[in-house]
């Protein structure tokens, strides 16, 4: 059977959460904060195994103008295959109001072989809001060959486009994505981005983060490091690094 | 039918400065990513999927009179990569100087003076097709086939590669260029907020890469 499920997380400001609304396998936990960045803290505790194939998943986050709150989660999110052979989805969609402030960092999101997942990612970002955003993909549990999955991260702020990118991989996407210009064999793929508007004073310049990852400013107050790596570990350690870097 | 005109813009010889830039190659060749034309081919084929695709689209959309303010927002939005944003703005600069001497028109002259530090090079060639009473497919199909011929003669030139293999590498790929630019023309009709952004990690990454060096061959 597939599912269709939202969960909701509305955030105001003094940490306060009016909606904490958990569905299906989105079981939304409030978690204590462990530092001065965020005044609440939500955990996205996996209560059973999805997406599976078929499943139509949401996930939705509203941070009201001058709340800050630090979304994470207690596992990684595995895409399975399902009974069907329908394509999962996904949908995570974010918006942050005037002074206010989201770090929305899961885990990774693993695409097991035989998966078909869809996730599609939103961000409305008022003019004075701010943002970090993580986001890894691991193509295959360790030693399989990876699913088809596809991500779109689209982001607008005050109204106007600011990142939009789709990244479509394994044996269902078109050919080419683990030739040279792609991926080149790598297996783990991740982006930080973080969205602050005193960067509108000093954009930041481009920097090298090793041989396959770069911080790169974007036409706005923004940075945003991309990043390969053969596993997730190797990931993690190099966005984990740029992350106490650029908020540290 | 205009093929001619078509010829004309998609002309590697076009006076636009296409010839000093690789579309990547020059890095990936440094990288050891491509060494022989089937890494060319794999090169060549996940461009043309990737940001082939997104730079057809936005061709497109501006041979069809889509607002080029909302194409160039658009279109950076789509190029993460400070090197890769430069890069297609000074080739939309000398595509638009190009363009204006070639078919001289008033939508021109317009994009010229309302971007004087350039625009991104699809959104130019797309007024430029239009401005040659060409459509949305054509400029779509002039984009993909630069994202793939822009590769593979730098290629000759960086790995001194048989140009006859180069060239049948580009000759294999005909089918998935056209299915690629009718895909990204039928986006362009939908609209600009059905524009693809297809994009590839390793072309971002190896393009800051790439500006960092002190000496190097193609400009990107």
């Amino acid at each position: 059977m597939s599912l269709t499920a939202t969960a909701r997380i509305t955030a105001a400001p003094g940490g306060s959460l009016p909606v904490l609304e958990s569905d299906g396998p989105l079981a939304l936990r409030r978690t204590r904060t462990t530092g001065p960045d965020a005044d609440a803290r939500v955990t996205v505790v996996g209560a059973m195994s999805a997406p599976l194939g078929g499943d139509r998943l949401a996930l939705e986050a509203d941070v009201r103008d001058g709340a800050r709150l630090l979304v994470d989660a207690a596992a990684a999110t595995v895409a399975l295959p399902g009974r069907t052979p329908a394509p999962a989805h996904y949908d995570v969609r974010l918006t942050v109001g005037e002074d206010a402030e989201l770090r929305w960092l899961p885990e990774q999101l693993i695409s097991a072989y035989g998966s078909e997942l869809c996730m599609r990612t939103t961000v409305q970002l008022a003019a004075t809001a701010r943002l970090v955003l993580r986001e890894e993909q691991i193509l295959g549990r360790h030693g399989e060959e990876p699913g088809t999955l596809t991500t779109r991260l689209t982001v607008h702020r005050a109204g106007a486009p600011l990142l939009d990118q789709e990244l479509r991989y394994g044996p269902g996407a078109s050919v080419g994505w683990d030739g040279g210009a792609v991926l080149g064999g790598h297996r783990a793929v991740g982006q930080l981005l973080l969205v602050d508007p005193d960067m509108a004073d000093k954009p930041a310049e481009p920097r090298l983060l090793g041989e396959t990852a770069v911080l790169t400013p974007l036409a706005g107050p923004a940075v945003l490091v991309t990043a390969l790596a053969a596993d997730a570990r190797l990931l993690r350690r190099v966005l984990d690094r740029a992350l106490d870097d650029l908020t540290g | 039918m205009r093929r001619s005109a078509l010829l004309v813009l998609a002309d590697g010889r076009f006076p636009a400065g296409g010839h000093a830039h690789s579309g990547g190659a020059e890095a990936a060749v440094k990288a050891g990513r491509i060494t022989d034309a089937a890494g060319l081919a794999a090169f060549c084929r996940g461009r043309l999927h990737t940001t082939g695709l997104t730079s057809a689209a936005l061709a497109a959309a501006a041979a069809l009179g889509h607002d080029p303010y909302e194409l160039d927002r658009a279109a950076d939005a789509r190029t993460p990569s400070l090197a890769l944003r430069s890069a297609a703005r000074k080739l939309g600069r000398q595509m638009t100087r190009a363009a204006r001497a070639t078919w001289p028109c008033a939508e021109l002259d317009a994009l010229a003076a309302a971007f004087p530090r350039g625009t991104h090079q699809p959104v130019v060639l797309g007024l430029a097709a239009r401005a040659a009473g060409l459509g949305p497919e054509d400029a779509a199909h002039c984009v993909v086939y630069e994202t793939v011929s822009g590769p593979a003669s730098a290629a000759v030139r960086l790995l001194s590669l048989d140009p006859f293999q180069a060239t049948a590498v580009l000759a294999r790929l005909a089918p998935e260029m056209d299915q690629v630019a009718e895909r990204a023309a039928a986006a362009a009709r939908q609209g600009i907020d059905h524009l693809p952004a297809a994009s590839a990690p390793l072309l971002d990454i190896a393009a800051e890469q790439h500006a960092a060096w002190p000496v190097r061959l193609f400009a990107s």
